[in-house]
């Protein structure tokens, strides 16, 4: 925690027995059907059923998952390339998103966004983007509007640490504490940068930039699911009272490369250091763990928990493989509404 | 703001556009403006003088010199139940706002399958001769023209800024909307009573049957000033402004030219790559067979806009050599 202008937001840990378990069980599904996912999904690339590449979230479950279990359904949230587990968070459909990656008419673009920009209005989805930092002034102005209306909404900005490089991100910082916005900014530090590591990008101290605008701001453990969904709870509950927006850094790690087709990364990365992340700090692993020894819910129950999810993405997938392509004719559809 | 019941009253093309925001946002709550001094200054051309009064800075808002960031929040704003009008003080400024009109705010209806619609209106300016040099200079209304999910427009006169700026705010598209700063002050008949003007409607500024000449924006006085000089001499010109670049009212164009069966092209873009190589080859591949000539092309000079005024004013089409360029061409 540090910010210069001494937030009102506490640094207090949540924990197991705050949360509920039936929210914890809830986060855990959330969380495995997203890494559940992403390997169908990256599998279906190996396979070369999909079209492109695509960009996985495994290992960062947790900060999609603790955030989005603090929102309401009908609070806003944009995404990132490596937006799959943003989307499921928030409540999108494996089915229709796995069509969405294989370019089908069913998917929630229609075939036309694809892995990278998956969009959608039930579930407050403004959509993923494709641009670094490309849906930070979406995210403000969602927020903006919202305060305007006055429907109590507001917008979760996810984004990579990446994105620190982009300007219109403090542009629309400013704004945002200028106005108070209901706008809450994810930073997702999961320390590279593509295929460079971040302290090679990032001058200072990431906090130092939110404090700058005097935005209140809160680095957590990305990788703890329930420290995440606290730190979220705190500055949704903020947000919601009028005091503008927040900043919160999820300390994280992308356990695959920068995306599907990268695979040979030692010469960025070390084996391990991957494979330290991918063993103590895997959030799922790290949630079951802290269930199992509070005596929250047996491993069993876990494990048919996770079976149930297994068999939840091959029905999605198998839906998106028979789904159809959309007709040639839909080039030139939604171009204007 | 004059007020007044008789259907013959004039206005100037910067209060046409400012009753046309007035009268939405009395119409329509969710219609704000979003930009750099909109408020008390009422923009440096003083186009929006008076609505702060009216209608508050929780609806006129003057934000940061952060053209990126506002015309993003515009752009988020729009998906989300406002219609924002954002205000970029110089049609220059596009190069800093690129990503988020043309990847953005152009492509979010598309790459959403439809899901989302972003109904945002972005002002900005276009003309040179204002001594500004080259950064404050640009007609760079081809940029937007060259991207699927943009609909541009480019009023004339007082009648068409107004007509077309309501149209603008109540389409559920981003609408590019450029003004010529130097006609701010142009006076032009305005009926108090309500219309609006569709896009994609070209309109006949001045019949004629020897020579069609499109023009835009601020080359549309230019073209009619021409037209009286090619009178002087026998020569009858029809003078057509598309008033949108896009949606383009290719038909009327190509009618006209097959009438005339010449056609000359001029607009304060740059010549290079420009508004006028696009209307030129819609003309000669819509009316090919009726051309007694090859369509002529009339656009800036292909270089930075210099300051000097010979200089500056020796790289925009003038009324003396459109003149001089029909008549080549009817000879």
């Amino acid at each position: 925690m540090a910010d210069a202008r001494q937030s009102p937001v506490s640094a207090h840990a949540e924990n197991g027995a705050d949360i509920g378990i039936d929210r914890l069980l809830r986060m855990y599904r959330q969380m495995v059907r997203i890494r559940e996912f992403e390997q169908r999904a990256n599998d279906l690339y190996l396979r070369a059923l999909m079209p492109g590449l695509t960009h996985l979230y495994e290992g960062e479950e947790a900060v999609a998952v603790g955030i989005c279990e603090a929102l309401q359904p009908d609070d806003y949230i944009t995404s990132t390339h490596r937006g799959h587990g943003h989307c499921l968070a928030k409540g999108a459909s494996p089915d229709l998103m796995f069509a969405e990656l294989l370019g089908k008419e069913a998917g929630y673009c229609r075939g036309k966004g694809g892995s990278m920009h998956i969009a959608d209005p039930a579930t407050g989805n403004l959509g993923a983007n494709a641009i670094v930092a490309g849906s930070a002034g979406i995210a403000t102005g969602a927020a903006f509007a919202a305060k305007r209306l006055g429907n109590g909404r507001l917008c979760v900005c996810f984004f990579g640490e990446g994105a620190l490089g982009q300007g219109v991100l403090y542009e629309v910082m400013n704004m945002a504490e200028l106005w108070k916005l209901p706008v809450i900014y994810v930073c997702e530090n999961n320390l590279y940068n593509e295929y460079t590591h971040y302290s090679e990008t990032t001058s200072g101290e990431i906090l130092a930039r939110p404090a700058a605008f005097g935005i209140p701001a809160e680095s957590v453990d990305g990788q703890d699911v329930q420290a995440v969904y606290g730190a979220a709870r705190r500055f949704v509950e903020l947000a919601r009272q009028g005091h503008g927006p927040g900043f919160i850094l999820c300390n994280t790690y992308r356990f695959r490369g920068h995306h599907v087709g990268d695979i040979k990364r030692d010469y960025y990365r070390p084996k391990q250091e991957e494979q330290q992340w991918m063993g103590e700090r895997d959030p799922i692993t790290r949630l079951a763990n802290s269930v199992a020894e509070t005596g929250h819910a047996d491993r069993a129950s876990l494990e048919s928990l996770y079976a149930e999810v297994k068999v939840e993405m091959d029905q999605a997938v198998e839906f998106a493989i028979a789904a159809p392509y959309p007709s040639i004719d839909q080039a030139e559809q939604d171009v204007y509404a | 703001m004059p007020e007044t019941e008789s259907p013959l009253r004039e206005l100037t093309l910067a209060e046409a556009v400012r009753e046309a925001l007035a009268e939405e946002m009395r119409r329509d709550s969710r219609v704000c403006v979003l930009g750099e001094d909109v408020a008390e200054a009422g923009t440096p051309f003083k186009v929006l003088s008076g609505l702060v009064e009216e209608f508050g800075k929780e609806r006129v808002v003057d934000t940061p010199i952060s053209e990126p960031g506002f015309t993003g929040i515009g752009v988020g704003a729009a998906m989300t139940g406002l219609r924002p009008v954002v205000d970029i003080m110089f049609g220059d400024f596009l190069t800093l706002i690129m990503d988020q009109i043309a990847n953005q705010a152009a492509k979010v209806h598309y790459m959403s399958g439809g899901h989302w619609k972003v109904p945002m209106v972005l002002r900005t300016t276009l003309g040179a001769s204002r001594r500004s040099a080259a950064q404050h200079s640009q007609s760079l209304h081809a940029w937007p023209s060259h991207i699927p999910g943009l609909k541009v427009v480019l009023p004339s006169t007082p009648y068409d800024a107004k007509g077309l700026m309501k149209t603008a705010i109540r389409d559920d598209n981003p609408v590019i909307f450029f003004e010529d700063k130097m006609m701010y002050k142009l006076k032009g008949p305005v009926p108090s009573d309500e219309y609006t003007i569709p896009f994609g409607l070209a309109d006949i500024k001045r019949a004629g049957r020897d020579i069609t000449i499109v023009a835009t924006s601020s080359m549309v006085q230019v073209a009619l000033g021409a037209a009286k000089l090619l009178e002087e001499v026998g020569i009858s010109a029809e003078v057509i402004d598309p008033r949108t670049t896009w949606p383009l009212d290719e038909r009327t164009l190509i009618e006209s030219a097959k009438k005339t069966s010449r056609a000359i092209v001029v607009d304060e873009g740059y010549h290079r790559y420009g508004v006028t190589a696009e209307i030129a080859s819609v003309i000669a591949e819509g009316a090919f067979y009726d051309l007694d000539k090859p369509v002529r092309r009339m656009g800036a000079m292909h270089v930075p806009v210099p300051f000097s005024p010979p200089l500056e004013d020796a790289t925009v089409p003038t009324e003396q050599k459109v003149f001089d360029a029909a008549r080549e061409l009817c000879g």
